[in-house]
């Protein structure tokens, strides 16, 4: 058990800086205040990105009728009402680049990995404050490039949120490959570069500033999660900012590393040699990770929630370690199924099969986890638990038709289709999303002070949870009838005439999913001001950023930094009287920690 | 003023909602002070998980009755179709086995567990031969998956070329598709963008120096003799398109820079597809449908009636129109396709001056 006995050396230091407005509230280093950065902006575009999902599911349910609603938000893109083609892909481009990188990375990762290393670890602050600060502005700057993007005259980028060239690289393909992907480009940039600095300081902070007694097998798995899905950051980001940089070169220096023999518009353009391959290669070497980037914070929230809920402790600790490490190492070696039919060595198509199917093995034992940790439990049925019991609900329902997808066999007939749609969005977008949920829900007291309303939460769970299923359960039907992604119309197929219903199903269901969405907002900015003032630990729990103040200060706890004794889930452990023991409490004579 | 109007209705409902939802808020300060779940909490919720699991299996049953026959399963029209509709089906089954039975755990101990006052929960944190036992069955089963799978893929995707297919090339521009035959020799004349003369009406860009090219013939429309193997060359003269043709459990991207390829051999012609039972209802299906929107679709100078054909698809996003780039593929007998390819210009002649 290595203890690090000296990371609490530098202890005394920043407790007396006198801060002002502009340091406290906007050019913070504090964490727990560049957490709540993250939160808020990312709440912000996960607003903008609802928002344009729900217009783009009206014009599949309605296409081409005039809609009040496009009249009023998408001016010139929607003469008299009716939805253009190039504004619908558009929309699809940037809801899926916003919901992916703004929210479910930066929103969910930003904000949890920031509120609860130092604080579950024991540590002052993150290793370097001023990185952390230079981290969220980089990221409010790449969010308010690509809002800006939305409001270029030739459109905003269109050509999906995977940017294949040459659809991207060619401005005379697409209006929204003029500007518009100038700018998104430059955003991504911007962001990976906030993302890099962020991943960074999360493992230098976990590796070095570990309070005494907080070993890597006493971390709460919350730690973990972080911790490797940084990892997965540093290795994969670099790539995708390597792949914007040379389709920038391409587009505007004349280069062709992903162009060749392209006649478009009456003539042959100079590119030579270059292979669009390539660059869906490096796109979903970052691509695939990234979907772990944005799963492994949501189960590692989860995780703890259900633990502390269920009053149990988590089972099988050590094999959710091994199955975060196991997946994280798979992640980098499977970007190849999304390419089976890119033309690709067929070989490798049955490389990527055998790897991607591997992959099922961890998560499995991920899922059957949390089941045995609700068995026999005493669970208490805050939001949090419902989000974290929801999570592992659709992240069953949306891995299992993993295994159709990642078989190359099968996906040459559902590769893009409306199956992958409900795929994706049910294993990694709900999941991590009822995971950035069950997050707020649980540390709102710890981020504000102050407790969400329970009774909002409930409505807002219960509906999500019925939309949820409502929305992508029969799509995953109309696309193994071959219904293809990104079509601004179906019209002009009289095959798919009878999804047509069901499309109008899934959006309505779509519609009333957005709308509830206000409960939470509602109830996400009231409590930040009339909420109930929340005691120290309201959800009685074992980790560390409970035994903190309410009131935040600098420097997390006002005298030392508390020492670990313990892991993370002593929940209900025989031999003590309450029923949770929180790790900065001693071991008892004669009391064994459990060889876990 | 639309616009005006708009914004004032969308105003009006947010403000109804949030007073709604104040309301709500409101009427329950008097009955709880604290918004950590109590035991009614636990109660309801309880309950209302057993409910969502019924929920899921109600919508499970609900999609497979409504669409569950959309997928034309068991209706594939070519000689490697079969073989991938059967490794979907064996997929299909395990997953729903799989989903009814974990989905069955998860929200049942959901509710048999609810929280009570004074009950301790069981301090379970490890069990090594579960862990094994929930490793293991996965392992199996994938590998069962992975195995048939792999078998699959590789017996679609080599090409046998003693089999003598036809050669089609698919030509992919924004935003329709050509097909380019092979002639009698069988081989497709060289071909480049570079070389494409909108003037001469040489619009694939074939050397016109290459006799091979002579005979190549350029159609808009995909004709297949049946039970005949054919050796698909993909190419794309501008951005990535896919060419989908979910009939066949066939797709294969077009490539700007590259030719790729998908061979297949079509075993139904489309005549008979037509009398299909399966086919029949789902044409009937649509065609009551496409009565209820009869102004709408003759509004847009569309045919009223529907009547079943083969489609290539386009499948990779690739632009403005990207949701309308198809062309018809008629499987035909040999001595119809024969007859067919006859009356087709070959490129020679298609020149103009």
């Amino acid at each position: 058990m290595s203890a690090h006995a000296d990371t609490h050396a530098n202890d005394d230091h920043g407790h007396h800086h006198k801060e002002t407005f502009v340091t406290k509230y906007i050019f913070s280093q504090d964490h727990k205040m560049i957490a709540k950065q993250y939160l808020i902006t990312g709440t912000i575009m996960g607003v903008i990105g609802v928002l344009m999902s729900i217009m783009f599911r009206m014009q599949i349910a309605w296409p081409e009728q005039p809609n009040v609603l496009f009249e009023a938000l998408l001016g010139k893109w929607a003469p008299e009402g009716v939805m253009d083609a190039d504004i619908y892909l558009a929309l699809v481009t940037i809801h899926g680049t916003i919901m992916v990188f703004f929210v479910l990375t930066a929103g969910l990762s930003g904000t949890f990995s920031n509120l609860l290393i130092p604080l579950q670890i024991g540590a002052r602050d993150m290793a370097s404050g001023f990185l952390n600060m230079i981290s969220y502005w980089l990221f409010f700057l790449s969010s308010v490039i690509m809002v800006i993007s939305l409001f270029v005259e030739a459109g905003p980028a269109a050509a999906g949120w995977t940017i294949y060239p040459p659809l991207s690289a060619l401005p005379m393909a697409q209006g929204g490959s003029g500007m518009g992907m100038t700018l998104w480009l430059v955003s991504m940039a911007i962001f990976i570069a906030s993302s890099l600095l962020g991943s960074l300081n999360y493992i230098v902070t976990v590796i070095n500033l570990r309070t005494k007694g907080m070993s890597m097998t006493r971390l709460p798995l919350t730690i973990w999660t972080f911790f490797v899905t940084a990892i997965i950051g540093v290795v994969s980001f670099p790539v995708l900012l390597s792949a914007a940089l040379l389709l920038i070169m391409d587009r505007s220096f004349g280069t062709s590393f992903f162009l060749s023999d392209i006649f478009i518009q009456g003539e042959v353009l100079h590119y030579q040699g270059g292979s669009p391959v390539l660059f869906e290669h490096l796109f979903w070497f970052l691509g695939h990770p990234e979907v772990y980037i944005v799963l492994l914070p949501a189960l590692g929230i989860t995780s703890e929630v259900i633990a502390t809920n269920s009053r149990k402790p988590i089972f099988g600790y050590r094999a959710m370690i091994m199955s975060i490490l196991a997946i994280a190492f798979l992640s980098t070696i499977v970007w190849g199924h999304h390419m089976f039919i890119s033309g690709m060595n067929p070989f490798l198509g049955s490389v990527f099969t055998f790897t991607t199917l591997l992959i099922a093995i961890p998560s499995a034992v991920k899922a059957f986890n949390y089941i045995t940790t609700l068995w026999k439990g005493n669970l208490q049925m805050n939001p949090a638990m419902l989000f974290s019991i929801g999570l592992v609900s659709t992240f069953i329902t949306g891995g299992l038709t993993g295994i159709i997808l990642g078989d190359s066999a099968l996906d040459i007939n559902v590769h893009d289709t409306y199956f992958v749609v409900a795929h994706f969005h049910l294993v990694m977008g709900i999941s991590a999303l009822y995971g950035m949920f069950a997050g707020i829900y649980h540390w709102f007291p710890k981020m504000f002070g102050r407790m969400l309303n329970k009774n909002l939460g409930y409505l807002h769970f219960w509906v999500t949870a019925i939309c949820a299923y409502g929305v992508f359960f029969p799509m995953h039907f109309i696309g193994m009838a071959g219904l293809p992604r990104r079509y601004y119309t179906n019209s002009n197929f009289p095959l798919f005439d009878d999804t047509a219903n069901a499309n109008v199903v899934i959006t309505v269901f779509a519609i009333i999913g957005g709308i509830f969405q206000l409960v939470f907002l509602y109830n996400f900015f009231s409590s930040i001001f009339f909420g109930k003032k929340a005691v120290q630990n309201p959800w009685k729990s074992n980790t560390l950023e409970w035994t903190a103040p309410v009131e935040h200060m600098h420097g997390n706890w006002p005298g030392e930094i508390p020492h670990v004794h313990r892991w993370a889930y002593d929940y209900s452990k025989p031999g003590h009287d309450v029923d949770f023991v929180p790790q900065d409490v001693p071991l008892k004579d004669g009391e064994e920690e459990l060889q876990h | 003023m639309t616009a005006f109007l708009t914004i004032i209705i969308v105003l009006f409902i947010a403000v109804a909602i949030w007073q709604m939802v104040k309301i709500f808020d409101l009427a329950q300060v008097a009955t709880s002070n604290d918004q950590v779940a109590t035991d009614k909490d636990n109660r309801i919720n309880g309950y209302l998980m057993m409910g969502f699991l019924i929920f899921i299996y109600v919508i499970t049953i609900l999609s497979f009755w409504y669409l569950g026959d959309l997928p034309l399963m068991s209706n594939s029209a070519s000689a490697h179709g079969p073989g991938v509709d059967n490794l979907m089906i064996i997929s299909m089954v395990i997953i729903f086995i799989v989903q009814t039975v974990t989905q069955f755990l998860l929200h049942y101990f959901a509710y048999k567990y609810k929280g009570e006052k004074g009950r301790k929960a069981l301090f379970y944190a490890d069990n090594n031969t579960l862990e094994a036992i929930w490793t293991f069955i996965p392992v199996v089963v994938l590998a069962g998956l992975v195995i048939y799978g792999l078998y699959t893929w590789t017996s679609i995707m080599n090409v046998d070329e003693s089999d003598d297919p036809i050669i089609v090339e698919l030509y992919a521009q924004q935003f329709n598709w050509k097909a380019r035959y092979a002639g009698d020799d069988n081989t497709l004349g060289m071909a480049n963008v570079r070389l494409i003369d909108i003037d001469r009406a040489n619009i694939l860009g074939l050397d016109e120096s290459d006799p091979y090219a002579d005979d190549d013939v350029i159609t808009t429309e995909l004709h297949l003799p049946v039970g005949k193997p054919v050796l698909f060359k993909m190419r794309s003269q501008d951005v990535l398109h896919s060419a989908y043709m979910p009939h066949f459990r066939a797709q294969m991207n077009c490539v700007p820079g590259m030719i790729t390829q998908f061979g297949f051999t079509p075993t139904i012609t489309t005549v008979d597809m037509r009398q299909n039972p399966d086919i029949v209802e789902k044409v009937a299906n649509i065609n009551a449908l496409r009565a209820d929107r009869k102004d709408e679709i003759e509004d847009k100078g569309q045919e009223l009636l529907y009547e079943f054909d083969y489609l290539l698809l386009c499948n990779k996003i690739c632009g403005k129109s990207h949701y309308n780039m198809q062309m018809k593929i008629i499987v035909e007998t040999q001595e119809e396709y024969d007859a067919w390819i006859k009356e087709q210009k070959i490129f020679k002649n298609s020149l103009t001056n």
